[in-house]
């Protein structure tokens, strides 16, 4: 290797700051969440788990956790279906506009959350509400999905990538028709791919909280919660310890998902 | 037609539901609001696109919002250098696993409680104030800094993975060689590692440009200025002049796609 002794020591001391750097905060949250005193004054004077038994007995709280929970696993299960047929699409077949299937996938979350937000509030109150659906959890997944289907596109796209079509072929001679083709060799080979994907858009839809404001109309998901409750300062011992719990549940689908495959971008992994 | 089978449900959802729905929302920014009875008038106008050129204020909010969005990917990109070359050419196959799950676990986690924690570090008696306070210094309390500060935060993990993934696969003999030829550090660094890691910048750049763009919650949270996200919202919801929101709202966009389409031809997309 090129690099010098010293050269070696300042990369591992840049690293080492850069880590600390990204994970200051969660700390700091999580030792306010044991925060004796009621403000938010640096250092914390005392620790107590108080606020951790008045949280989990918050109902606002824990019916916002059930909301986001299920707008993640509707997301999750709409954006997986999608995701997998256009990544069976792109990969299997030539067609005209095929390029464009990436970029198409990859402008919800590339573009501004308020732009997609404002783009789904419109769609919603023009088409969906006179049809007899309004602004609420059905409307959240729908935004949800729209965004999450990206992640499913592309870990399922990278994982057909580097899996061999003969082994489909060879199923297909033997005499077995699509569907047992499908059952018995492409899913097992997707298998890891769609859970790993599927882990990130449930992570990705837990925590988002712009497009589901142009979304939500009454529901709230816990980010809404969370920033709804900002204002009132009686609340904020109790923000902290939901805030701590946010960051477990969205943190470990993704540490998860890490753990089932190896490589990775951001919006895959390999 | 097994692939109309296969491509109707998803293009479907994303023509219809999404791409249906920005064009409505950018034919909507050549409407106007009557201004005495507050309904949409629907005959094509420039006005609220005039209003955004020449109104001093909108010209100052376009500039910072772009502004720090692009002194947020520099930051980023300047620290996400060292980590992601230390991730991909000096750890061990074991530490370079260990840090990939370090620097994924928050990215896609969590991100209004990052926003609340810095706001709880930032404030007048936070941590911050306090570290830095025995040196006779003060932090920048909220503003265009601190939402500097912030964003760079939040959107560092996207910055280092695909630089990381980049100089990857960056083969070690290239450096080798290029030390053998006498080029030294600077010099292999100008010369062979960033023509490879371009694109991975390049494909990092377009989350840290993007993200920064459109936010309202960070600006709302650590800062008393506006950016372009606060009108927009503030438009929609309190002003109620949705067509001049929507007009807003395409300059992220216009920016972004202009973004995306150079991103694309510097092949950055195969590094996401």
């Amino acid at each position: 290797m090129v690099q010098s002794r010293a050269a070696k020591l300042l990369l591992r001391a840049a690293t080492s700051l850069t880590l600390v750097f990204i994970y200051l905060p969660l700390g700091v949250i999580t030792l306010y969440s044991f925060n004796d005193s009621r403000s938010l004054t640096w250092p914390i004077p005392g620790f107590t788990l108080h606020w951790w038994g008045k949280a989990l007995d918050n109902p606002g709280a824990r019916d916002a956790l059930l909301t986001s929970v299920k707008a993640g696993l509707g997301a999750t299960g709409i954006a997986l279906v999608l995701g997998t047929l256009a990544a069976l699409a792109v990969h299997r077949y030539q067609f005209f506009g095929r390029e464009t299937i990436s970029f198409l996938v990859i402008l919800p979350i590339a573009l501004p959350g308020i732009v997609t937000g404002m783009a789904l509030n419109a769609t919603i109150s023009t088409v969906f509400e006179p049809i007899g659906i309004s602004f609420g959890l059905l409307t959240v997944v729908v935004g949800h999905a729209t965004f999450c289907i990206v992640v499913m596109y592309n870990n399922v796209l990278a994982r057909m990538r580097r899996s061999s079509r003969s082994i489909e072929e060879a199923s297909m001679d033997l005499g077995a028709d699509p569907w047992q083709t499908f059952r018995h060799i492409t899913f097992p080979q997707l298998r890891t791919a769609l859970l790993a994907g599927g882990l990130l858009a449930f992570a990705l839809s837990f925590d988002e909280i712009i497009v589901t404001t142009f979304t939500a109309g009454p529901v709230k998901t816990l980010p809404i919660w969370i920033f709804q409750n900002f204002a009132r300062p009686n609340q904020i011992p109790i923000i902290n310890v939901v805030a701590v719990i946010v960051i477990l549940l969205s943190m470990i689908p993704v540490y998860i998902a890490q753990r089932l495959t190896q490589e990775s971008g951001i919006l895959r992994r390999r | 037609m097994q692939l109309g089978l296969l491509l109707a449900p998803p293009l479907g959802w994303l023509l219809i539901a999404y791409l249906g729905s920005l064009a409505v929302l950018f034919i909507s920014a050549f409407w106007s609001v009557d201004s005495f009875s507050g309904d949409l008038v629907r005959d094509p106008t420039l006005h609220n696109f005039r209003t955004l050129v020449e109104t001093p204020v909108y010209r100052q909010i376009t500039g910072r919002t772009v502004g720090i969005a692009a002194a947020v990917t520099l930051a980023d990109a300047l620290l996400a250098f060292p980590i992601a070359f230390y991730m991909a050419k000096v750890a061990s196959r074991r530490m370079r696993g260990l840090l990939v799950i370090a620097i994924l676990m928050p990215l896609w986690s969590s991100y209004l409680v990052k926003v609340y924690a810095w706001r709880i570090i930032l404030q007048e008696d936070g941590l911050f104030n306090w570290l830095l306070s025995p040196f006779g210094l003060s932090g920048p309390g909220f503003g265009d800094v601190a939402t500097w500060l912030v964003f760079t935060y939040l959107w560092l993990p996207y910055m280092i993975i695909p630089i990381y993934a980049g100089l990857e696969r960056l083969p070690d003999s290239l450096l080798e060689a290029s030390s053998d030829l006498g080029g030294r550090g600077w010099l292999t660094f100008r010369r062979v590692i960033m023509p490879i890691a371009f694109p991975a910048v390049v494909a990092g750049s377009i989350f840290t440009f993007s993200l920064s763009l459109g936010d309202y919650i960070t600006p709302t949270l650590v800062s008393n200025t506006q950016f372009i996200g606060n009108v927009v919202y503030d438009n929609i919801g309190v002003a109620g002049n949705l067509p001049f929101a929507a007009a807003f709202a395409t300059v992220p966009v216009v920016v972004m796609v202009a973004y995306l389409l150079v991103a694309r031809r510097l092949g950055a997309f195969r590094a996401l």
